[in-house]
Formats: C-alpha cells, structure tokens, sequence
C-alpha cells in the first residue's frame, strides 16, 4: 500500500529490481545483480544449510569411517552402546554403519533424480513456451497428461514390471524422474511465458539475437532462482519416492538406501521389538534432510517474491521498534 | 515561505472556510537509513475547492494523501505535526488521535479517496453492486436492501454509468467506467472531502476529459473538496483553483492556478511548466532546433536513480 | 541513407471466442513513408493499433497483407538479417525494455557484435563507451559497469536508445520514448532524439497518444482510430486546423495551459459512437478520402 517510489504505469519490477529499490530506500548504493540473487542469512537459511551440509558431509565422509555395514555378527538385536553408538540389527549388523551407507545411496538418487527431473522439466517447460505455436501446445498436452497420472501407483507399477535383477540405481532413477518433472515443467513453462513478453527480450529479438541466445542469455538467468527452486522440490521428493518404493520392496536391488533400511527394520520386526534405534535414525535423516532443504526453499522463495521479504523486514523492525521504546520506558 | 502562502494567500479557503487543515505534517520511512517521505507539509483545503497536487516520482504526494488519510503502513510512520478535519456542524476532528472505531466511521463518510489504478483497486471476483452495497453496508447498518440498492443506482446514474451494469463485474466494463464507479464508490457517503490518486493517468486522453468533466460537475452539484494528485500539470491548471507543488517531500510552492501560471515562483514549478509543450500556441519551451542546455544539463533536479 | 516505404499494411488477428472464430482487425490499410532526416508521428489512443504497427515494422510480427519495403538510397532493397541493422526500435517501459541482470555494457556490445565486423574485445568497448557519451550519459566508463535497476528511468531510456542506435541503425522506430518519464525529463530525451536525428540523418516514426509533443516533434503526423488513418498531413496543419472529427475530438480532449480556466461544466461530451472512420483527410491533397479508395491515394508519396 505505501509507495516507496510511487512511479504511476510502472509494470511489475522484477526480484533484482524490487531489492535494489530496498536497498537503495536504505541509502546504500544498490548491489550488483548476482549479489541480489543470493538469499540472505537468515536463521532459517543457517539452519538449512548447516543441516544439508552435515548430512551431504556425513554421506560422502561417513562410509569411510565406519565399519563395514554387511558383517554379520553374534551380537544380535542390541541398543546402542560404546561398541556400536546405534546398535546393531538382527543379523548383528552396525546400524551407524548402515545409516552411512544409506545416507550416501539415498542423497545419490536424490541429486541423480533431481538433475534428471530438472533437464526434463526445463526443457518442456522452458523450451516449449519460448516457441510457442504447435511445441507449446503439444509439451503442455504432455506435462497435462503426466500431471494426471498418480505418482507413486504409477513408480509402483513401473518398478514391479522391471524384473529385479535389471532394477539397478539408474533404473529406479529413470522411473523416479519420469513420474516428477511434470508439475515442475508447469511452473517453469508458466515463468517463462511470462518472462518472454517483457520487453528486454523482444529488445534482444529486434536486435538480431538468435533463438537459442535469447532462450540462453536473456531468459534463463531470471529464471535461475524459479529452477533453483524446482530443484531443490525434485530432490526432496526423489529422496521421499525412492524412500518409499524401497520400503515397499520395489527399490534398486543393488543399493542401500534409507528406504532400504527401513525396508529391512520392517522385516525384521523392529518396531513390535522396540529397536527404536533401527528404525529411528533413517526416518529422522530423512526428515531433517526433507526439512533441511525446504528451510533453503523458503530462502529462495524470498528471492523469487521480495514480498516475501519485505513482510519480514517489517516484522523484524517492529519488534526492534518495541524493544527500543520498551527500554526508553524502562530507563 | 510555503507556510505564509498556504494559510493567507487563500482566497478561496477564506471565503467558505477551510474543510481540512494540515499543520506540519512530517512523514518518515524507517528504513534502516530513515528517509523522510513528506518534511513539513502545510496547507488548508477550503469547503468545496479543487487543490491540484504536482509533482513527479518520488516527490512523496502519495505518501502524503496516504498519511492524511492514516492508510499508510510500515515502515511509514508519521513522525510530525496536525491534521483537523472541520466537519460542517462546526466540529473539529483531529484525524491524527482518531483510533479504531471512531477512525473507522470517520472513514469515508466524511472523507474518501478514489485510488490510483481502478483496475487493481476493485475486486475482480465480485460484481460492481457487490462492492458498492458492502461499502453501504459497513457504514449504515440500518440500511435496508432496497434502500442500499436505491442509493447503489443513484450515485451511478450520477457518475455516468447506467444503473443496470450494476450486475457487472469490472473485467467486463472500460478503463473509463471502471473509475467512474470508483468516483462512485467514494461519493456513496456523500463526504466532504474527496482525495483522488492519478484517478485518469491510465485513461486515455479523450476518457479522461470526459471523467474530469463529471469530477467538476459532480463538485458543483455537491460541492465538495477535492485533493487532486497527478503528474499532470497542464490538467490541474484546468480544473483547480490552486495548486500545490511538490519536491522531494516539501511543499515548494503553493498558489492559486492563475498566479502559478503566469508567474511561477520557484525554479522547480518553472521547469515542470516548461516541460509541457503547448498544443496550440506558440512552440514554447520546446526547441526543435537544438538541446536545450537547460534540461540536458541541469543536475539541480536530476532524478535519483 | 535508408527509407522505409510502407503500402496497405494491415494485420488481423483471430480471436477465439469459445467455438466461434472472430477477426480482430488491428491495423487496415495504413501507408506512409519514412525519409531520412524527416520524423513520421502515429498518434492514436490505445487500440487504435499502433503498437501493432510497431512491431509490424520490426519484423516481430507478420502483415496480413500489404507491405514494407526497406531501401537503400540507390533503391537496393534491404532484406534478410541486414534489415535488423537498419531498423530498430526503442521500447515504451524504461524498466521493462532492459534485463536486469545484465550490464548496461552487455546491452550495448550485443547490437554491436551481432551486426558489426568481428571486432577485438577492446575495440568493443571502445565503441560501447563512444554510443554512450553521444547519448550524454557520463561518466560513461562508470555507467556501463552499473546494472539497469542502479540506473533512474531517464538513463535507462537514453541507454535503450544508445542500444538502438548500436547497430548502425538508420529508422528509429519510437514507441512511446517518454510517456513513462518522470516529467521534467521527458523533453530531455525527446531533444536528445531530435538530435541524433540531425547528425545521423535518420528517418524516425514516433509513435504517441500526445498531440502536443507529436506536434513538435514530428514533421508528418498521422492520426490512427480502431487501425485506419483518419487523418494525415504537416503536422501544423493537422493540429491546429484538424479536419477529422476524431482529431478535433483530441485536440480538444489534450489539456491544454494556454485553455486556462475551469472546465467548463455544462459542455456537452461529444458522441464516441458517430466517430467514422471510414473516411480520411489529407492535408497534403487537401481531399477526403473513402477507405475504399485509400490504397489508391498515395498522392502524398509523391516521391515513390
């Protein structure tokens, strides 16, 4: 409602713009333009990134410090002790050890099935509605019709049709990508068409660029922050569709995953049992994982609407507001 | 200076008397660095004047009318000054202290505003009569519905929309008719001051005269204030009695049309004259034959970026 | 030196409407010519088609029919890749027509690279910073490291038109350059066109909904109503002695300062529906003309 710059017929400015106006409401010189596109610290950012990154260094360092997940010992079902800090599975395996592995196969698929999904979508998406005409409708028609088709029965009944022995990780990360690029190739279809009418890329086309420059030099890097996004979403729910068609028993017959272990502690009785130590730990990995990366989503989501923002910032100074005029009461 | 000229050379405000007085008025955005939007604003508004408000970008009208109006938000906080409102049983209301329900029925029953940008400023999802009726209704409760619908049709007719659109819903009426029930919207109370934004900037150029048009009529009929914000110099020097110019949050010249016209006082007013080249006199201020040094070098008022 | 001779053009649009299909006609057989060193002005309100000859004229869209013949001064034709060259456009939205992520310097060297000889990376630059001193924005080494949003609207538009003008461009297509600048320096940039028009020699079409800035700037003006040319001819004579109902309904709609005085209350809104636009009046031959003769009438393109 307040204009901070009231400039009647402006068109809607976009992210960079919005926080350069902010910023330059403070009186600082604006900042340059990549600088605007990364999130600001924010506890909630902090957060995120601190749980990503303990988990992305505990799956790429932890399997080569721990033991071997498959030795089997006598030791059987035990909570945790000096020995083993998470216990041991029925088989007498060291869940730490097991927890590792996984963690490292699930954050595998997760990216692998993450960049897959995000090319698919991109190039639907993006690619589609720049041209426009008869591509657009058809790669519209065909993110429609995936849209529509339930996810997870249809992983289900792809990943029950492929014989076990060829369901190897790439596999189950074809099929994850297949049934997950859809919603995103909407959104960024929806970006794009939005993007494609403003006027600085029909500048670019008067000026003689190339399709593919326009598409590449033009547009894609306002788009950066909708993709990131995108990403970050694919991942999350690679993670979470490859947890569960593990735990069904549909997995990647070679790998170990999250899913797997949970496969594994539901086989082996381990909640009548009372092993919480079985299956706790892989269900908690994968919600701080899941939580981690929506806590960065929420950062990014601020640099895609600078609303978003700017409702906090307003929030932020009036309780800076309170507590100054509280402690000009007080003294 | 602008103080002495609001408050004595008024002709206009001294004959009817004043409906609105702003005292001082300071605006400040507390950003981190805090900006003062409006430093010092003075000036009366006489019963049933037109008081034309100027300036470009950034020059803090909006920011002003918003204030006034106590519709502006954080980080705006008014930091100065008075504004008193002389209602026409001779009370006087000071909007400033005004809170919560009194705040509320003070609100456009006595005065309203018609915002910038109809399009936006009305709901796409409901029809025009909806909104209308609502307005009534918030107001006067003890309305019945056929009362609410005699008063929705009135102030239509009286705006220039047929009654019957009042089953419309606002994709399916112009630019034009949009603000015409805006105006409508902000007349249903019969207030005593009328606060418009740029109500015709988006218009073109034939439907704005005709709105212009039914805002004077409409003054004449049911002589009320208005403040009018715009951009637009050469249309305030039409329709008001005075004008006031605004820079950078100061008030920096304040005078009846004619006088403005004729001699204008400071630089800034002089220079926004000048950038209205004249339709059907002489060539004026505008210089086909080459750059005017003036415009191309003077940093006095270079906009910020 | 290049012209652009434009015959008949006209653009349809299908709109569907549910099942029906309608024809939505944009512009209608609208003809005129744009000369070295000479200004053309479209004036019209929005829907009179306009921007649509904009871009017409910009090969962003295709005529329906008619044509638009770009030539060289020894009447070679202009075709193909080179005519992004000679013809360029400068946007309406100082905000929009820039990418806010990239550099004004980006912006510039672009036109530059695309259509000059291959040129070293410092030879680029050198040109970027000479397009941006012609167009006063300095200093120009400071101005195109910044980024568009650290730029004010005036700026933003001057580097637009520096980015026209890149190329090597000869027509200027202005699509509404200043209405949506700040006052105060929309006079500016308006001279600073009026000059590179001088020193260039360019042919320049600028298209507005303001008579009076049309008026001064412009030699030609013509003036557009639902697509068709309702009137035509110097601008002098269209503005101050308009023939055209339509025209006369503008110059009286245009707030005026030398009108001062209060709007006259009890003055009659003229009637928007008897506004025909099936006839024309040009200044040139002093004739009105029926639409169906108009793509006969090029008696003021004399030169062709």
């Amino acid at each position: 409602m307040t204009n901070i710059q009231s400039m009647t017929g402006q068109t809607q400015a976009s992210p960079t713009e919005e926080l350069a106006n902010i910023s330059r409401g403070r009186g600082q010189r604006p900042k340059p333009a990549w600088r605007l596109m990364l999130p600001t610290p924010t506890p909630w950012l902090i957060t995120g990134l601190i749980l990503i990154g303990s988990i992305i260094i505990f799956g790429a360092v932890g399997p080569l410090l721990v033991g071997d997940p498959a030795a089997i010992s006598n030791t059987g079902l035990s909570g945790p002790s000096a020995d083993h800090w998470l216990g041991t599975t029925q088989t007498g395996q060291d869940v730490l050890a097991q927890l590792a592995h996984a963690t490292r196969g699930s954050l595998q698929i997760g990216f692998l099935v993450g960049v897959l999904a995000t090319l698919l979508s991109a190039f639907f998406g993006i690619y589609g509605a720049y041209i426009g005409g008869f591509a657009d409708e058809a790669f519209s028609l065909l993110s429609n019709v995936f849209l529509v088709i339930p996810g997870l029965p249809l992983v289900i009944v792809i990943s029950g049709f492929v014989p076990r022995e060829s369901r190897g990780l790439w596999t189950i990360a074809v099929v994850l990508a297949l049934t997950s690029w859809a919603a995103s190739a909407r959104v960024l279809r929806a970006q794009t068409l939005s993007v494609r009418n403003r006027d600085y890329v029909a500048a670019s086309r008067v000026s003689g660029e190339r399709a593919w420059r326009v598409i590449a030099v033009e547009i894609l890097p306002n788009l950066l922050p909708v993709l990131a996004s995108q990403f970050v979403f694919a991942v999350i729910a690679a993670i979470l569709g490859e947890a569960g068609l593990s735990f069904l028993g549909l997995g990647a017959s070679s790998s170990s995953t999250l899913g797997t272990m949970l496969f594994y502690a539901q086989n082996g009785f381990a909640l009548p049992l009372g092993a919480w130590w079985w299956f706790l730990p892989p269900g908690l990995m994968i919600a701080l994982f899941g939580m981690g990366l929506s806590l960065i989503n929420f950062s990014i989501d601020e640099i895609i609407n600078p609303k978003l923002k700017n409702a906090r910032l307003v929030r932020k100074r009036a309780r800076q507001a309170a507590r100054i005029q509280k402690k000009a009461v007080t003294s | 200076m602008s103080a002495d000229l609001s408050l004595e050379h008024a002709p206009v405000v001294t004959s009817r008397g004043p409906v609105l007085t702003v005292r001082n008025l300071s605006v400040v955005y507390e950003t981190e660095h805090p900006v003062p939007a409006v430093r010092n604003a003075n000036f009366q508004l006489g019963r049933g004047e037109i008081l034309g408000l100027a300036g470009e970008s950034g020059c803090g009208k909006t920011t002003l009318a918003y204030a006034i109006n106590r519709l502006h938000q954080p980080p705006a906080r008014i930091s100065a000054g008075q504004v008193t409102f002389h209602d026409r049983d001779g009370q006087d209301i000071d909007l400033l202290a005004l809170e919560d329900e009194a705040l509320r029925r003070f609100r456009w029953s006595k005065l309203s505003m018609v915002f910038q940008g109809a399009m936006n400023a009305l709901n796409p999802v409901r029809t025009i009569g909806d909104q209308l009726d609502d307005t009534l209704r918030a107001h006067h409760q003890s309305l019945r519905k056929a009362a609410r619908q005699d008063r929705c049709a009135e102030v239509l007719t009286l705006v220039g929309v047929d009654p019957k659109r009042v089953r419309s819903y606002p994709h399916e009426l112009s630019g034009g008719m949009r603000q015409r029930v805006m105006i409508a919207m902000a007349m249903l109370l019969e207030p005593q001051v009328m606060i418009m934004d740029e109500p015709t900037t988006a218009l073109d150029v034939v439907v704005q005269r005709d709105i212009l048009r039914e805002i004077v009529r409409l003054k004449e009929e049911l002589n009320f204030a208005v403040i009018f914000i715009t951009h637009d110099l050469p249309l305030l020097l039409e329709i008001s009695d005075r004008i006031a110019v605004m820079l950078r949050g100061e008030i920096v010249e304040l005078d009846t049309a004619e006088a403005l016209y004729r001699s204008a006082a400071h630089p800034y007013t002089r220079k926004l004259l000048a950038s209205f080249p004249s339709l059907s006199g002489g060539r004026g201020a505008f210089i086909r034959s080459g750059e005017d040094s003036d415009f191309d070098r003077d940093n006095n008022f270079e906009e910020q970026p | 030196m290049t012209s652009v001779s434009v015959t008949n053009l006209t653009k349809d649009y299908a709109l569907r409407e549910g099942i029906r299909r309608r024809n939505l006609r944009a512009v209608d057989r609208v003809s005129f010519d744009l000369l070295p060193g000479k200004t053309v002005a479209l004036v019209g309100e929005s829907g009179s088609g306009k921007s649509t000859i904009a871009k017409l004229l910009t090969k962003m869209e295709k005529p329906s029919s008619g044509t638009v013949s770009v030539k060289l001064d020894d009447k070679t034709p202009v075709l193909g890749s080179v005519y992004r060259r000679h013809v360029q456009m400068v946007f309406q939205d100082p905000f929009a027509s820039l990418n806010p992520f990239h550099s004004i310097e980006h912006h510039i060297a672009r036109p530059l690279k695309i259509h000059g000889r291959p040129r070293t990376a410092s030879e680029t630059h050198q040109r970027v910073l000479e397009m941006l001193e012609r167009v006063n924005l300095t200093p120009a080494q400071v101005i195109a490291a910044k980024r568009p949003h650290e730029l004010s609207g005036g700026q933003r538009q001057r580097v637009a038109i520096a980015r026209a003008l890149a190329p090597g461009a000869q027509v200027l297509i202005a699509d509404e350059p200043v209405s949506m600048l700040d006052v105060s320096i929309r006079l500016g940039v308006l001279n600073l066109l009026g000059r590179l028009q001088r020193e260039d020699n360019l042919a320049v079409l600028y298209i507005t909904h303001d008579l009076a800035t049309a008026r001064h700037f412009s030699d030609e003006i013509l003036v557009l109503y639902r697509g068709r040319v309702v009137e035509r001819g110097p601008s002098d004579d269209v503005i101050l002695n308009p023939q055209h109902p339509y025209t006369q309904l503008l110059a009286q709609a245009a707030p005026d300062p030398e009108r001062l005085g209060k709007v006259a209350a009890s003055e009659l809104p003229p009637d928007r529906d008897a506004i025909d636009n099936t006839v024309c009046f040009n200044h040139f031959s002093k004739r009105w003309v029926h639409m169906d003769e108009i793509s006969a009438d090029l008696s003021t393109l004399e030169h062709r």
